[in-house]
């Protein structure tokens, strides 16, 4: 018998015999797809390129001696390979997307066409400024808006994702430290948080130091107080929480964390839920990064490119990073270079080269001008309503960790009503699968056991929401009535089934490589 | 509002179901006294006069293909297939997320297995990750690698790495309390950076083609590095001249980051660009950022998935390589598109291409009185010193419709040496007319 490359049967007769096995590995409209290694030729292109008439080069002697090993298709084969491999994706233009944390909300298509306008796609940062001046403004535009719903004095827009301004925030915090001579060390992160946050205060030098969180997974002001001390430079804190609630006495926390002499970063991943309804600088904040990918709806890409501008409070806005744009007398001003500073500005230094993710401030821009005011106010109601509804649909039959209060914009539920039933956190999200649904955040905020975090966003109807409900509520049956294999076996439908991690991590197999010739892997 | 699907009797019954009176209900936790009621900002828009208004910004600006274009300095003016981009705006790419559900996310973890190969194969490198942000900031987390590789903190920086580059790496080195010893600007490629490597050193930062366009031979120095257990990080800024160009891997680089705009990605002013991150295997479990790996299924069909996760901020927290999550997934795709379309054959001939386009007009404007061409060797892009200060010599070409390249000083700016100093970049955009025209221009410029 004769195997292609993927282990797949290539003479007739070959395949297996079971009701579900078919000759190619196809099963109907899922399409099985080769490496682009497999199937790709060395001389093959599809880009028509003329040669260039013969010429001296000028590379010294670094011409390249060896072969690259890229394999090329021409346009039709690329059209499909990349169209089959896209049709093993789940997104949220084919369905619910309730990844907690992450604001799966509709993605307008309008954003789309004015990134690619040539007069903001097609320009380059380091063109003369004098042909750029409608590009500046769009910067100052979104900065405006962000500083108008967050209620703070200036804006970094360079930071290019959520983790990246986390760090921007946090640089400028030690630079304010430094600027006042003193050398705070200790940042306290609550035990909670996502863990870009330690992650990013250790990389800059802090210690961390966790916070615990009450039963609910709020912060107690007591516990925050208590760890304060002339070495903590700040917390970093999440507002409204990973439990999706909104903490509370966040007042009170800003208050003690500034009277001890420390920064209040506050993370900004859940902004979604208080557009238009609370502002982070009247709690007290003092640095925010804004995710553009998740509250402006900037799409998520499979993995970015995101955008994480950051806000600042009177206290440290001095010190946002080059580049920034400055409101001037005559228009916007974008300041690149410690030479163009003037009196009082003092940034911390640079995060990125050029100046930012233009092309997601130009959607988010979009998105803002769009909604308005109130949409923007709307959207943040309808994404916690949309929240609450799930949680009323489902608090009979699913269990919160702290009982069935008010949550904002993502509802988090617990795995204890699994108790018994032989069925985990995973297995209850690969079933979901099977539904047709992309499954809730799993197992974070690690505070909680076998955390199922929900996050609807305002882009669901109800109809939808009805159906969502419907679905998990027929889950948990089958899950108390014993059915334990559809879960463990869960998914069947998917284009794979469960894949084995710890193989993969065992004996990374991180490119693809040339198989061997039969005989030499014989020996 | 055309993206809020509920009616207005669609809310009163989710509120019913719910058990509140009122919306207001629901942000009971936020203090009364804290609640915002109307922002400062104006009224919902429909999608023609969102259009218009960004219409309007964005003439204001002059694209690049509009213009004989010859600006680089990090970021390039390349032609991208048009099937790249209706290809990225498939919902099932543009709409998905990271991959942490893999059985129904292989579309997405199957590119960045093949982008990784890729990366692998351009740069000479065993490994690459799913991606950076940009070229920028993979050059700092490379020498932060480098520093947990080496348990060492001195990071010597040639004077021919993008002064952008340079100054991310030294904020960020600051606020790590790391070392950074950032050599002179380097516009002649004469520094003698082997005389800067010692038992300290944890990597040495090279650029190739240098900003200023030189190409740098790599061999001796990772030779010299590794001599004193150094590391040496290869930068490239221009992904399209390793078609052309001696790979960093053959020359005995440990890490090599780049920039992978070039290929498949708009300029958009600056944002968003793709990282290239590539190193040795035996570093793996030191790189930051996602790897994509193989593995089988339960029914052992191969599959993929993200792994190694526990070098990663949400499983080690603040013991993690770095705090990256969200990278740049999209553009990545954008580079594998592009590069699969083109190929070794076409990415060889679109190199020559670029390398003769800039060769052609080295030669015409090195030849204008009080001009000189300061490279021997370069790819598509290279450094004129002018008579005349390079920025007001820009000015003036834009005025005559020709984007005519980059003032050193614009990213040097207060040092005088190099205020004369221009850099010119040649793509597979520019025409015979192009050149002709930016000749013409800079000889009338320059009387």
């Amino acid at each position: 018998m004769t195997m292609n490359t993927q282990g797949r049967p290539t003479d007739a007769g070959s395949a297996g015999t079971s009701s579900t096995d078919t000759f190619t590995g196809n099963r109907g409209l899922q399409i099985e797809e080769a490496l682009l290694f497999e199937v790709g030729r060395h001389d093959v292109t599809g880009v028509d390129l003329d040669e260039p008439v013969a010429f001296a080069p000028r590379l010294g002697k670094l011409a390249r001696t060896s072969a690259i090993d890229l394999p090329g298709l021409s346009e039709p084969e690329a059209m499909r390979h990349y169209v089959r491999l896209s049709q093993k994706n789940y997104a949220i233009d084919s369905g619910l997307y309730p990844l907690g944390s992450c604001t799966m909300k509709h993605n307008p298509r309008l954003n789309e066409k004015v990134a690619r306008l040539g007069g903001f796609g097609d320009i380059h940062p380091l063109q003369p400024l004098s042909t750029v001046s409608g590009a500046v403004e769009l910067m100052a535009e979104l900065g405006r808006w962000l500083i108008e719903m967050t209620g703070m004095t200036s804006v970094a827009l360079s930071p290019k994702a959520g983790a990246h301004g986390e760090l921007c925030g946090m640089m400028a915090i030690k630079a304010a430290i430094a600027a006042r001579g003193e050398a705070r060390d200790i940042v306290l992160v609550p035990e909670s948080a996502h863990g870009t946050n330690p992650a990013t205060a250790a990389l800059i030098g802090f210690k961390v130091v966790t916070v615990p969180a009450r039963p609910d997974g709020t912060v107690d002001p007591a516990a925050v107080k208590a760890l304060l001390s002339p070495q903590v430079a700040a917390i970093m804190l999440t507002n409204p929480n990973t439990c999706g609630l909104f903490e509370r006495d966040v007042v009170e926390i800003a208050a003690a964390i500034h009277a001890a002499g420390a920064y209040f970063y506050c993370d900004g991943a859940n902004f979604n839920a208080i557009v238009g309804k609370a502002k982070v600088g009247e709690l007290g904040v003092d640095a925010m990064h804004i995710n553009l990918h998740k509250t402006f709806s900037t799409p998520h890409g499979g993995g970015g490119p995101g955008a994480g501008p950051v806000v600042f409070s009177e206290r440290l806005a001095a010190f946002a990073p080059l580049p920034f744009v400055r409101i001037d007398a005559d228009g916007p001003v974008l300041v690149e270079d410690e030479a163009a500073l003037k009196s009082g500005e003092q940034p911390f230094g640079r995060m990125v080269a050029f100046h930012g993710q233009m092309g997601m401030f130009v959607r988010a821009v979009s998105y803002m001008l769009s909604h308005g005011a109130d949409g923007l106010q709307q959207a943040s109601e309808d994404a916690v309503l949309n929240a609450n509804y799930v949680r009323a649909g489902l608090r009979d039959v699913m269990s919160q960790p702290s009982g069935d209060r008010t949550c904002m914009h993502e509802v988090l539920f617990d795995d204890h009503f699994l108790d018994g039933t032989g069925v985990t956190t995973l297995d209850f999200a690969k079933a979901m699968i099977d539904e047709g649904y992309h499954p809730m955040t799993m197992y974070f905020p690690l505070v909680v056991h076998g955390a199922m975090l929900i996050e609807p966003t305002e882009s669901e109807s109800k109809a939808s929401l009805d159906l969502f409900i419907a679905t998990l509520r027929h889950l948990v049956m089958r899950a108390k009535a014993g059915d334990v294999e559809r879960f463990r076996e869960a998914p069947r439908f998917a284009p794979r089934r469960r894949l084995d991690e710890t193989r993969a991590a065992r004996a990374p197999k991180l490119k693809w490589e040339r198989p061997q010739p039969l005989s030499e892997a014989a020996e | 509002m055309r993206y809020l699907p509920h009616s207005e009797a669609d809310r009163a019954a989710m509120l019913a179901t719910i058990g509140v009176g009122s919306i207001d209900d629901l942000f009971s936790d936020i203090p009364a006294n804290l609640r915002v009621h109307g922002l400062d900002l104006p009224h919902a828009a429909g999608e023609l006069s969102v259009e218009r208004t960004l219409g309007r910004l964005a003439a204001k600006n002059v694209p690049a293909s509009t213009v004989p274009f010859f600006v680089g300095a990090g970021a390039y003016k390349h032609h991208v297939p048009a099937t790249v981009d209706h290809l990225i705006q498939r919902s099932e790419f543009l709409t998905s997320y990271t991959p942490y559900q893999p059985e129904i996310t292989q579309g997405t973890l199957q590119y960045l297995f093949e982008f990784q190969t890729q990366v692998a194969h351009l740069t000479g490198m065993e490994v690459a990750n799913a991606s950076m942000y940009d070229g920028s900031t993979a050059t700092a987390e490379a020498v932060l690698m480098a520093h947990r590789v080496t348990r060492r903190k001195k990071a010597v920086l040639s004077g021919g790495l993008h002064p952008h580059y340079r100054a991310v790496v030294e904020t960020t080195s600051a606020m790590a309390s790391d070392l950074v010893e950032a050599l002179p600007a380097d516009p002649d490629a004469a520094e003698d950076i082997l005389a800067r490597i010692d038992a300290e050193t944890s990597c040495v930062v090279v650029q190739s083609p240098s900003f200023y366009g030189h190409l740098i031979d790599l061999a001796p120095i990772a030779a010299r590095a590794h001599e004193v257990g150094a590391l040496l990080i290869a930068v490239v800024t221009e992904v399209v001249s390793l078609g052309l160009v001696e790979s960093p891997g053959a020359q005995g680089a440990d890490i090599v980051v780049g920039e992978g705009q070039s290929i498949g990605n708009a300029l958009s002013f600056g944002g968003p660009y793709v990282g290239l991150f590539a190193a040795r295997a035996k570093h793996v479990r030191q790189m930051p950022g996602r790897l994509c790996g193989e593995t089988v299924d339960a029914e052992g069909r191969r599959g993929f998935v993200l792994t190694l996760s526990t070098r990663e901020q949400h499983i080690r927290r603040d013991k993690a390589t770095s705090n990256i999550c969200t990278n740049s997934g999209l553009c990545a795709l954008a580079f594998t598109i592009h590069m699969t379309l083109l190929g070794e054959a076409g990415l060889t001939r679109l190199a020559r291409i670029n390398h003769a386009n800039a060769v052609k007009l080295a030669e015409s404007l090195g030849e204008l009185p009080g001009v000189t061409l300061l490279n021997d060797s370069f790819f598509n892009e290279f450094t004129l010193r002018l008579p005349d200060d390079a920025a007001s010599v820009v000015e003036a070409l834009a005025a005559k419709g020709i984007l005519g390249g980059v003032p050193v000083s614009r990213l040097e700016p207060g040092n005088a040496a190099l205020a004369n100093l221009l850099l010119v970049a040649s793509t597979e955009m520019n025409t015979d007319e192009d050149r002709a025209a930016f000749v013409a221009a800079l000889k009338e410029v320059l009387a």
